[in-house]
């Protein structure tokens, strides 16, 4: 199976998910990702989920184990570009990514882990449809 | 629960990539019920943590997926079947955060809020069936 491949840009690693990983692709890339961070050191990890169309428990549980990895090599963790429907599939699901930061999109991502602002939690594109309706 | 007609697909579930077909298939459905796009995920994420239960817990078995229809509404189905261990205290498994294994304990108290109708059928040592709907609006 092939694995998601992990950017380098400048001392930050850039994981950008574009297919529906099985789980096996999933293990896979959190191993990638320790690697690499134990030999670079890296300041963050920006995971763009723009192009993921569901997250469930296991991808979630994965957000959260790369989030403290990466913590252990003292670096950040941001998730970004979550869609709406997958933000309001989340919460329903029950699962909190409580320790898990999130952005906007990519550059506010990669804002984030230059230390220019501090915000966590979800942000949103837009008001969740359902709010609006 | 209403029974599934001649537009419905069965698939066995024995490793990793019938957990995505699964996934696949549910969506399939889901847009040709016109399920807006957050039931769509809602729908497809629950197929996606029944189908994993199917195949850690249950040791494998197969998914039955396809389109419902009574008197005013159209949905998807989804069962999900096992001949594994079944599950010995129901209201445990179904308690958020409750796992067994190394999971989060959510797939089943999860999925039963993402989806309209949600029935488990379990018993020890014969297996479990979960079965679904989401209905479109
Ligand atoms: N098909 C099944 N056969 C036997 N036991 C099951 C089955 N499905 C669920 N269970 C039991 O119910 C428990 C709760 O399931 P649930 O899906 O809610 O959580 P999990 O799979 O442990 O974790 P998560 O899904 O959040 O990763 C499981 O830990 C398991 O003991
Ligand atoms: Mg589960």
């Amino acid at each position: 199976m092939d694995r998601v491949p992990i950017l380098r840009i400048g001392d930050v690693l850039l994981v950008s998910i574009q297919v529906d990983l099985q789980d096996q692709g999933v293990l896979d890339l959190q191993e990638d990702l320790a690697e690499q961070l134990s030999s670079i050191s890296a300041r963050g990890v920006v995971i763009d989920i723009s192009a993921v169309e569901i997250v469930d428990s296991f991808i979630g549980r994965m957000f959260a184990t790369i989030a403290s990895v990466s913590q252990l090599f003292d670096a950040d963790t941001v998730v970004v570009g979550m869609r709406p429907a997958v933000a309001i599939t989340l919460v329903e699901l029950g699962l909190t990514l409580g320790n898990v930061r999130t952005a906007l999109n990519l550059e506010k991502g990669l804002e984030i882990l230059r230390g220019t602002r501090g915000r966590t939690g979800l942000e949103w594109a837009q008001p969740p449809p359902e709010v609006t309706r | 629960m209403t029974e599934l007609g001649t537009e419905s697909a069965r698939l066995e579930i024995i490793g990793d990539d019938d957990v995505v077909r699964v996934r696949q298939l549910a969506r399939s459905y889901a847009q040709q019920v016109k399920l807006s796009l957050v039931d769509q995920t809602k729908l497809v994420t629950a197929t996606s943590e029944l189908a994993r239960n199917t195949l850690t817990y249950g040791g494998g078995g197969a998914a039955e997926i396809g389109i419902v229809r009574d008197d005013h509404r159209t949905g998807v189905r989804a069962s999900f079947q096992d001949s594994g261990p079944g599950i010995p205290d129901l209201d445990l498994a179904m308690t958020d955060g409750w796992t067994s294994g190394n999971g989060l304990g959510l797939g089943l108290s999860g999925a039963r809020r993402l989806v309209d109708d949600f029935e488990l059928d379990t018993e020890v040592g014969r297996g479990t069936t979960v079965t679904v709907v989401k209905w479109s609006r």
